[in-house]
């Protein structure tokens, strides 16, 4: 293997790791949202980023999710 | 259903699938054949983890040498792990679930974009995990070690494989098949009301109960503490700026927001120790336990009815990031340092009961001590929650739920080598109660030598230097088990990063993971009962049902915190040491909660025919429920006063009615009054939880035999639909699957039904 591709499979490793984390901490959450607004409503508008946030932070106060111990 | 599996279902009608797209599943018979197909290599390998995981459990449980080291325990927890989930996690699948990857999951046939929204299964399996690893792993298996090594790490092991797991995978399936029902919804539905009804009061009345022991276990770590106090408060304005940032500044940039919450964080750790050291920051945050407890119960109060964005979600990131973090930075410390433990394998408490750390026999206490990690009925409330609303592939529950579990044993693995890696005189110091010590250091020695262990030397120096060491005023009757675990992790990873000069920043820095984890599990717990409360209100007078409705919302709320509150208050007070006698409340509960969710769980697997293979719910069912209503029943009619409460609430009133002033370790009549209270209430407790959770066993044993006799019974499915997507099931591909996602990504973008991912 040569260094471009170790190189290379090593920057691959690292945005995969970064992808992974950034998905645990759920920071892909208005993404996914657009995504399905895009398959799905194709007329209106989907909620800018504030919103989305303001409604997915809205939507916990209504449906709380346990915490385990 | 006379059909064998081969992967055909009765919905094979309703299930075909748009020929213009690739499979939406791999040949059922194609994942046999590589199943079952043995390569050299692939045998090898197998046998090579089994040699392996043989080897471990042959130092551990026969050799016994003087000191064991710690490094045969990853190996006697990870070796059976993986052969469980390779081939014990499949069998539950085949005869008994069935997962058909043809269907659509809720978060297909649902979708949302929100709540339910498909998820890239290895995020998914971090989220899950997120939401499941709390402080229970942590803190059950440091007070289980009094009764040695040995008893703990067989029960963790052998009890996360064919109980805990398979409770947290049957109930993650069943919910998903349901729509992501919850646990309270699917008891209703299969056991009827009467059944249904008693486990959801058992269900409000546990989580009253193990929210008020974890905040048991926040207030003792931090009761005479400045440096605990001040750092573990400062969580409280970093989560606000964080909340504040993300809701205005922001919004969206969780990582981000979250790394300068870390840093924060790292400052107030460091800043404590400052803070502490001055005359006027020692006055300022050196508070005693019951203004602790108070502090606690307001502060609860208002987290419950604070917006979420405002300090639930920031924090909650908070202590993922630090969850994620610490676990993996502990597990490669453990890796590295490998410490030798010296604790016997088995020390005499396991049989004599008389244990200073929890009273009570191996059987049934062990099993109770030790919930999470082995067995957590509080899962099921997780695994019947968000988890199965956000599932890609039905295949993929046996990744996320018997996966999930695997890995919070393990955590509960690491908390058992920490706490076994400290010395065991030190141990006893801090895990017997002040009644026991009078938490003094002098009290402590001469109480630890006592005890008759082999091997033990306790000094006062031992102790004090321990104390300095980790910056704290003493260590003596630290009970709670967190403390005792944050003093193992700081011997650990002083060891790897910085040394003795920097065991005080460990010891906090382990006080702090803790203590963000039990405060996010208090209020997130609160609020969950509160809606529950207000959902079961309803019933009577409709208006609850509204939950924003705001003054049924802080009724419900101050409800629970009171409730709650007024047990962790009674354990903060209790002459009798707190912990002892408050946490095998805390296990039986979080067990029953288990029985209840087993339950449920058989009574679906009998209504869906799968009568030959009943037994892989019913065997950890009746193992729960035989340990539970053991210990329920020892705590109700021991006559032993350490053990039974009746018996000690009986001492303790003919004590008072003798006139005596002084009686065991309550040294006023206050205190013995408060030991015949509060002895009142958790015998009390303790008879309400062993009633409900018969009645609901019985419910569903009841089920059991009927759906039997009429060879199965109601569906409560809901209806299959067909997918249109593909992912894999495991965390790796198989070559099958490398396959058809190869034909999926060969689709058009503009037929391919999206799925997330990258």
């Amino acid at each position: 293997m040569s260094a471009a591709q170790v190189l290379s499979r090593a920057r691959h490793a690292v945005r995969e790791g970064v992808w992974l984390f950034k998905g645990v901490m759920g920071e892909n959450a208005y993404q996914v949202y657009l995504d399905h607004h895009g398959r799905t409503h194709s007329g209106d508008a989907p909620m800018n980023e504030r919103e989305f946030w303001r409604d997915r932070t809205d939507r916990q106060d209504a449906n709380p999710e346990g915490r385990c111990c | 259903m006379s059909k064998k599996r081969s992967g055909s279902s009765r919905h094979d009608d309703v299930l075909t699938q748009d020929p213009e797209l690739p499979a939406v599943a791999v040949d059922p018979e194609q994942i046999e054949a590589e199943d079952r197909r043995w390569t050299p290599a692939k045998i090898a390998v197998w046998v090579g983890i089994a040699l392996i995981g043989g080897f471990a459990w042959t130092m551990l449980a026969i050799v016994r040498g003087e000191t064991v080291n710690a490094i045969w325990f990853v190996f006697a927890a990870v070796c059976p792990y993986l052969i469980a989930y390779r081939f014990y996690s499949k069998f539950i699948g085949r005869p008994l679930l069935r997962p058909d990857d043809r269907r659509a999951t809720p978060a297909e046939y649902r979708a949302d974009g929100k709540d339910y929204a498909a998820t890239d299964r290895r995020v998914l399996f971090g989220h899950h995990f997120a939401a499941i690893a709390g402080a229970g792993p942590l803190v059950g298996p440091v007070l289980a070690a009094q009764m040695g090594y040995l008893p703990g790490t067989v029960w963790i092991i052998i009890g996360v494989i064919f109980a805990g797991a398979v409770q947290d995978y049957l109930v993650m399936f069943f919910s998903m098949r349901r729509g992501g029902r919850s646990l309270g919804q699917m008891a209703r539905e299969e056991l009827g009301v009467i059944g249904g009804t008693a486990a959801l009061i058992a269900t409000l009345t546990i989580m009253i109960i193990i929210v008020a022991i974890l905040a048991l276990v926040v207030v003792n770590a931090l009761g005479e503490s400045p440096w605990g106090v001040f750092s573990v408060s400062m969580t409280i304005p970093i989560a606000l700026f964080m909340g504040v940032y993300l809701r205005y500044l922001r919004p969206g940039r969780v990582t981000e927001v979250s790394l300068i919450g870390f840093v924060l964080l790292m400052l107030a750790i460091v800043g404590g120790g400052w803070i502490a050291e001055t005359t006027w920051g020692a006055e300022l945050f050196t508070l005693d336990r019951v203004t602790l407890a108070w502090g606690i119960i307001v502060y609860g109060f208002i987290a419950a009815v604070l917006p979420v964005w405002l300090l639930l979600a920031p924090r909650d990131y908070l202590s993922t990031f630090m969850k994620i973090g610490t676990i993996i930075m502990l597990a490669v410390a453990i890796v590295i340092t490998r410490p030798e433990i010296s604790v016997p394998a088995v020390t005499p408490y396991a049989t004599s009961g008389a244990g200073p750390v929890v009273a009570g026999t191996l059987f049934p206490f062990l099993f109770v001590t030790i919930a999470c990690g082995a067995l957590s009925g509080f899962h099921a409330l997780i695994a019947s929650g968000t988890t199965p609303k956000m599932i890609e592939k039905e295949r993929q529950t046996r990744f996320i739920g018997y996966g999930g579990m695997l890995m919070e044993s393990f955590v509960a693995i690491m908390a058992l080598v920490a706490a076994l890696s400290i010395d065991r005189g030190i141990y006893f110091a801090m895990n017997s109660s002040a009644a026991a010590t009078g938490g003094t250091i002098e009290g402590a020695v001469a109480f630890v030598n006592g005890l008759g262990l082999t091997g033990v030397n306790l000094t006062q120096e031992a102790l004090s230097t321990m104390a300095t060491n980790v910056g704290e005023e003493s260590i003596v009757s630290r009970t709670g088990g967190a403390p005792t675990l944050a003093v193992g992790i700081a011997q650990i990873m002083q060891g790897v990063i910085g040394g003795a000069g920097m065991m005080s920043f460990w010891y906090h820095f382990a006080i702090m993971f803790e203590a963000l984890f039990i405060l996010t599990a208090v209020d997130a717990g609160t609020r969950v009962a509160r809606f529950m409360l207000q959902d079961s209100l309803g019933n009577v007078i409709p208006r609850f049902r509204d939950t924003s409705w705001r003054t049924g919302a802080w009724i419900c709320t101050a409800i629970m915190v009171a409730g709650w509150g007024a047990i962790l208050i009674m354990g903060v007070t209790d002459p009798l040491g707190g912990i002892n006698t408050l946490f095998p409340l805390f296990g039986i509960a979080n067990q029953l909660l288990a029985a209840i969710a087993l339950a449920v769980c058989m009574a679906i697997c009998a209504k869906r025919g799968r009568f030959r293979v009943l037994w892989i719910p019913a065997l950890p069912l009746a193992f729960a429920a035989v340990v539970t209503i053991t210990a329920s029943f020892q705590k109700i009619f021991s006559p032993v006063p350490a053990i039974g409460y009746w018996a000690q609430h009986t001492a303790f009133r003919d004590a008072l009615a003798a006139g005596e002033e002084s009686f065991g370790t309550a040294r006023s009549v206050e205190a013995m009054e408060a030991v015949v209270r509060n002895t009142f209430i958790q015998g009390t407790l303790s008879i309400v939880f062993v009633v409900l959770s018969i009645i609901v066993i019985t419910t569903a044993v009841l089920a059991t035999v009927k759906a039997y006799r009429n060879g199965g019974g109601a569906d409560t499915e809901d209806a299959a639909v067909p997918s249109r997507i593909f992912a894999p099931a495991g965390l790796t591909a198989t070559p099958a699957e490398n396959e058809l996602e190869a034909q999926w990504a060969a689709v058009e973008p503009g037929k391919r039904p999206a799925r997330t991912g990258h």
